[in-house]
């Protein structure tokens, strides 16, 4: 299997290579095939491991590669580990790869870039793959900061927008805020444990509970919680967790396929995917729990809030996405770590689809993004449409769809969870319901009924995307319809995740709890329909047809009622405004202030050129002495005689 | 196959003499030949200076490949050379760098092409010379003499403001070698030979190392150079010729840690441990304090000069953390993870370093300036020089699977076994460092283009390309497998350490 693996990485690898070096020479058709080629043989052999430790519970294999290098008595290694949370990972990512490989061949068919283009995102693929299969700190930090360069890469895609290198360069810097946490997490781990092996660490973390390390005098702190919120902070960067958010709405100025498969389906999940690798060392320490809880519950509510006053179609699903990482989150501080995968899983397809279904309007659309210039589009775009209504309804949490599943269990459990805060983030994940189901379908009416408010010229040229387009979408629609239903019982309340995710038993009695209740896919269903988050959801549904349908004239004069507000939500809470004029501005006027004072006033003038001139001065001072006069001579020899007798009679007298 | 030739004499006066061959052949040869020739012996020599790699034994700490003859007898002064796995890695980057600065003076220098050929062959063999040098006068000269060259390059071959450049230059780190001399004449006193290992050995008080420790550090720390004696780096990157820059950067900053781990530490370990805090402080305010100062400028070859400072802190970080590890874990293996750190961080800088200064080269031979205003959408023109900068981009700011990761993770984690807070403040280099080297490539390379003259540039020719593509399959190499350069030194790291840990007040005085 070992080979096999080595294999599923580097396919992606070798494509990224051919397509980048030799895109001149094998054109595009070459390096489309190339690519597909690549990431198809992924997804094969990723099906086929899959097969074999999910269904035929096959060993985990903990394999190392090659030791990237020895010190201090310590080995680093590049190695795989291959259980049931990386096999589940290993699929989603590679298909969803496929779905956005294909589909770009008619996104980008006119694009001069083309293929560069494909040849990052299957870089994408494999640093994604070396990311999730990794099976050391090391390895995992490799792939992370891999995953964001290609991410930097895609945002600024398109180099002459100016948004876009703006925003590719915020999406770097603000990761790297959560690597600076991250890397001080693994030091920690390092420090502690003497090993980057996941097997090895969390080994010894139970040894952990209990010690305390003193970072300011006279705190005690508790190390695992230390260490848990270092790594967290890491999460927080790249699953865009409040206040690291920022970058991900601006990372729309990429290509849309990117954002499907980047900036919604599979780097921006990494933070999920780490914390509930990292489950053996958050399960001891309650606080660190308790704050994902916190920081997920806030991210969820108010980021989908967001999404309420956003007009850019993409910028809406960006929202979303927020929002729905904030729900993963939310579950992961639960200790509901394979609700919050399943979650992850789930939203993969359905929010794919999504963002690809908006692709496939802006591209109809004449790349308009605007959804008040959009209307109707349903009867030009039948695919588009009902794929999109789809993915609205997994996404909402209507019953039988996928996201119905998912969503349900992560609000049950949190409702169930002890954590510190969990009331908290019920609450906030309960009415974030009603906001999800209110923004998607804002955006399902704006676009596809109503009347169209597109030019006359637009609506003459729209109709549906070509068959690369669509087939995707119809690919991502059939699992957000069903995957959900089937996945439920295993992933929750089965076997599933065998030894890959650790809960104590105290955390566990949740979903205990739920598991015995649960008596097959339809009486969940019906029970679901009876519980608040439905009635939520439909509410949601109900609030944007009548806004949206029946009195568009509403949405302006509750938006003038509630100006204060509306101008809170425009102007994103203020964060990209502090963080520019604090951060941004603070650090070039303390680099302005250490340059100009520090280097050039200081050092420079005062200390170089001062000793330069303070030389020359003494220099000007011993030519005057050096007159050339005898008497002037004589009279300091005297004078010196006269100094010399005084200290000996001074000193004879003593 | 054991060939039993004098490999290091060859490898510092081969390219010496070569030197002095193509400056006094220069006017017959004419210009295309002595190009050809200075380009050969570069590459002879750096062949042969991988018998060396090749014939390593890299069990043990031993210097090898020692040569000994008495050079003056009456002061006992030798010629004795040698190289263990510390300056092992160093000659190769120098004879390896020496090929690259050759070709990249190719067809820019127009003017004195066999002097300037010249020139660096001769600083070749002087550099190698410092780097194996065990005697510490024969180290003392290779040191002073190896200045000359690189004042010349600076001030012949550099730009408008080069005078001020290299007096400044000139006189700080002559300055800081001065004081050098006088320590080493101490202990020549002390000691009575002029041998490395003798003065490594000897015991000293704490003063006597105090004063000594102080010395040496003026001199070093010129060279590497650390805040606050730094300001000297700036301006002569800016004036020298891109090839000199490359050697300043690449080179001749890692002859500071290189003379702290051959001499300082050893030496005088225990005023090292008494100052440590102190050393590490100044590390610290370098990454730190230097990073903002790089965020500021408008100057590419400032900027990066700048960043070479900021990440010359992680090279003395890494030294000088080893007292306060062993204080915190009890094992000197942890100690000696640090200076490993500082190590790598040297050799993947010389890459890194080098590779920044080829490529504003490259704009500043087109364009002829460096303001990174003047620029702007050179992505649109240069497309090839665009993937090549972002990759050294990168790897300036870090990034893992390239080689400036290996070194700052490396320090960064055994920093953490010192003091959360130095991991801390050594970790800020993620952002800032991203920051500023990322936020210069965009204003450089993205956008539209917004000077007319942009429009006219070239992308890189097949020269260019040969030599940023060798610098490019270093920096990837040594990112994803940077073993072999760890295994190199491990044994001589560890006898460092040993030797240093050994505290020499214990040593009653014969």
């Amino acid at each position: 299997m070992k080979e096999l693996c080595l294999i599923i990485v580097l396919a992606p690898l070798v494509g990224a290579v051919l397509a980048g070096l030799f895109g001149r020479s094998i054109g595009r058709a070459g390096a489309h095939w190339v690519t597909i080629i690549g990431v198809g043989i992924s997804f094969l052999l990723s099906a086929h491991v899959f097969q074999q430790v999910v269904l035929n519970d096959v060993e985990p294999l903990n394999t190392n590669l090659y030791t990237w290098l020895d010190t201090g008595g310590i080995s680093f290694h590049v190695g795989f580990l291959i259980d049931e949370l990386t096999a589940t990972m290993m699929v989603v990512v590679t298909f969803v790869s496929l779905m956005v490989h294909v589909y770009t061949i008619g996104y980008m068919h006119e694009d001069p870039g083309y293929q560069r283009f494909f040849s990052y995102i299957s870089l994408f693929t494999f640093s994604m793959l070396m990311l999730v299969m990794a099976n050391n700190f090391l390895q995992l930090f490799f792939g992370w900061e891999a995953v964001g360069l290609v991410s930097y890469l895609l945002i600024g895609f398109w180099y002459k927008k100016d948004t876009a290198i703006y925003a590719n360069l915020k999406a770097f810097l603000v990761n790297r805020v959560g690597d600076f946490g991250f890397l001080l997490g693994i030091a920690a781990v390092l420090m502690v444990c003497g090993s980057l092996d996941y097997a090895t660490v969390f080994q010894a973390a139970p040894g952990l509970v209990g010690k305390t390390v003193s970072i300011i005098d006279g705190h005690e702190w508790s190390l695992l919680t230390l260490i848990c919120l270092l790594l967290f902070v890491g999460a927080m960067g790249k699953s865009a967790q409040v206040p690291l958010h920022v970058w991900l709405p601006d990372s729309m100025e990429g290509p849309t396929p990117i954002s499907a498969l980047i900036h919604a389906a599979t780097m921006v999940t990494a933070g999920i995917f780490m914390v509930s690798r990292m489950s053996p060392l958050f399960e001891l320490t309650e606080t660190a729990l308790s704050v994902v809880l916190i920081i997920g519950s806030i991210t969820a509510f108010f980021m989908g809030l967001l999404g309420l006053v956003q007009n850019d179609i993409k910028r809406v699903v960006a929202y979303s996405t927020l929002s729905q990482l904030g729900y993963m989150t939310v579950a992961l501080g639960a200790s509901a770590y394979s609700a919050a995968m399943f979650h992850l899983m789930t939203h993969a397809f359905f929010k794919a689809l999504l963002f690809l279904a908006a692709g496939s309007v802006i591209i109809g659309m004449h790349h308009e993004q605007d959804m008040r210039k959009m209307g109707g589009l349903r009867k030009h775009m039948p695919i588009t449409w009902i794929t999109s209504l789809i993915g609205s309804l997994a996404l909402i949490g209507f019953p039988g769809f996928a996201g119905f599943f998912s969503k349900d269990a992560i609000i049950e459990a949190v409702k169930l969870s002890s954590t510190p805060g969990a009331q908290i983030g019920y609450y906030a994940c309960l009415f974030g319901v009603f906001i999800t189901a209110l923004y998607s379908f804002r955006l399902y009416f704006m676009v596809f009924h109503g009347k169209g408010r597109m030019d006359h010229h637009t609506e003459e040229h729209l109709h549906e995307s070509p068959a690369v387009v669509w087939v995707p979408l119809v690919a991502l629609a059939i699992p957000s319809v069903v995957i959900g239903a089937i996945a439920i019982q295993p992933m929750l309340f089965g076997d599933y995740f065998g030894a890959s995710i650790f809960i104590t038993e105290a955390h566990a009695k949740g979903l205990h709890h739920m598991a015995e209740h649960f008596h097959g896919v339809l009486p969940f269903m019906l029970h679901g329909m009876m519980q608040p988050p439905f009635w939520f959801a439909m509410a949601g549904v109900a609030t944007a047809w009548y806004l949206y349908m029946q009195a568009p004239h509403l949405p302006a004069r509750i938006a003038a009622a509630l100006r204060p507000l509306q101008r809170i939500l425009e102007a994103k809470y203020g964060f990209d405004a502090f963080n520019e004029m604090f951060f941004a501005g603070g650090a070039r006027g303390t680099g302005g202030l250490l340059w100009r004072f520090g280097d050039v006033r200081l050092i420079d003038g005062l200390l170089v050129n001062g000793s330069a001139r303070l030389v020359g001065w003494f220099s000007q001072l011993l030519r005057g002495v050096q007159s050339g006069y005898l008497y002037h001579y004589a009279f300091a020899m005297i004078v010196g005689l006269l100094a010399l007798l005084a200290v000996f009679v001074h000193k004879v007298i003593a | 196959m054991q060939l039993d030739l004098p490999i290091l004499s060859i490898c510092i006066w081969l390219p010496i003499l070569g030197g002095l061959w193509v400056i006094f052949a220069g006017s017959k040869l004419g210009e295309g030949m002595v190009r050809v020739q200075a380009l050969v012996i570069s590459i002879a020599v750096f062949l042969i200076s991988m018998l060396l790699y090749q014939d390593f034994d890299p069990t043990t700490a031993a210097m090898q490949f020692t040569e000994r003859m008495t050079w003056i007898e009456a002061f006992k002064v030798e010629y004795h050379i040698g190289a263990d796995g510390i300056a092992l890695p160093l000659i190769l980057l120098t004879t390896f760098t020496t090929i690259l600065v050759i070709g990249a003076g190719w067809e820019v220098i127009e003017d004195r092409v066999n002097q300037y050929m010249g020139a660096f062959l001769i600083l070749e063999g002087l550099m190698v010379g410092v780097f194996c040098a065990l005697d510490a006068l024969l180290f003392y000269v290779f040191w002073e003499a190896m200045l000359i060259p690189m004042f010349l390059i600076i001030g012949i071959w550099g730009g408008p403001k080069r005078v001020y450049a290299t007096i400044k230059f000139f006189l700080y780190t002559f300055l800081g070698s001065v004081l050098m001399l006088v320590a080493l004449l101490y202990l020549y006193r002390q000691t009575g030979s002029f041998d490395l290992a003798e003065m490594q050995a000897v015991a000293l008080t704490a003063t006597e190392q105090k004063y000594i420790f102080i010395a040496f550090l003026l001199a070093f720390a010129v060279k590497v150079p650390m805040w606050p004696v730094h300001t000297w780096l700036p301006d002569a990157h800016v004036e020298a010729p891109t090839g000199g820059s490359v050697v300043l950067a690449a080179i001749m900053l890692k002859m500071g840690g290189y003379g702290f781990i051959r001499f300082s530490l050893p030496i005088t370990p225990d005023a090292a441990h008494a100052l440590d805090s102190f050393m590490i402080a100044l590390s610290l305010i370098a990454v730190v304090y230097i990073g903002f100062v790089a965020l500021v400028q408008q100057d590419m070859k400032k900027l990066i000069a700048y960043s070479s400072i900021s990440h010359m802190g992680f090279v003395t970080l890494g030294l000088f953390m080893m007292f306060q590890i062993y204080a915190n874990t009890g094992n000197w293996q942890d100690a000696a993870m640090g200076i490993e750190g500082a190590m790598v961080q040297m050799v993947s800088h010389g890459f890194i370093s080098g590779a920044m200064f080829l490529c504003v080269g490259v704009l500043y031979d087109r364009l002829h300036s460096r303001q990174i205003n003047d620029y702007g959408g050179v992505v649109n023109y240069m497309p090839k020089f665009a993937a090549f900068m972002l990759l050294f981009s990168m790897a300036n700011a870090g990034l893992p699977a390239t080689s400036g990761f290996v070194g700052e993770f490396i320090v960064i984690l055994s920093a953490y076994k010192a003091s959360f807070w130095y991991a801390f403040l050594a970790s800020t280099t993620l952002i800032l460092g991203a920051a500023y080297t990322l936020w210069m490539y965009k204003r450089v390379v993205f956008g539209e283009v917004r000077n007319p003259k942009v429009a006219t540039l070239t992308d890189i020719n097949g020269r260019e390309a040969l030599i940023l593509g060798t610098l490019a399959v270093m920096v990837l190499l040594f990112g994803i497998w940077p073993a072999p350069l760890l295994d190199m030194m491990h044994v001589s790291v560890e006898h460092l350490v040993e030797q240093v840990a050994q505290s020499k007040l214990s040593v009653a005085r014969l």
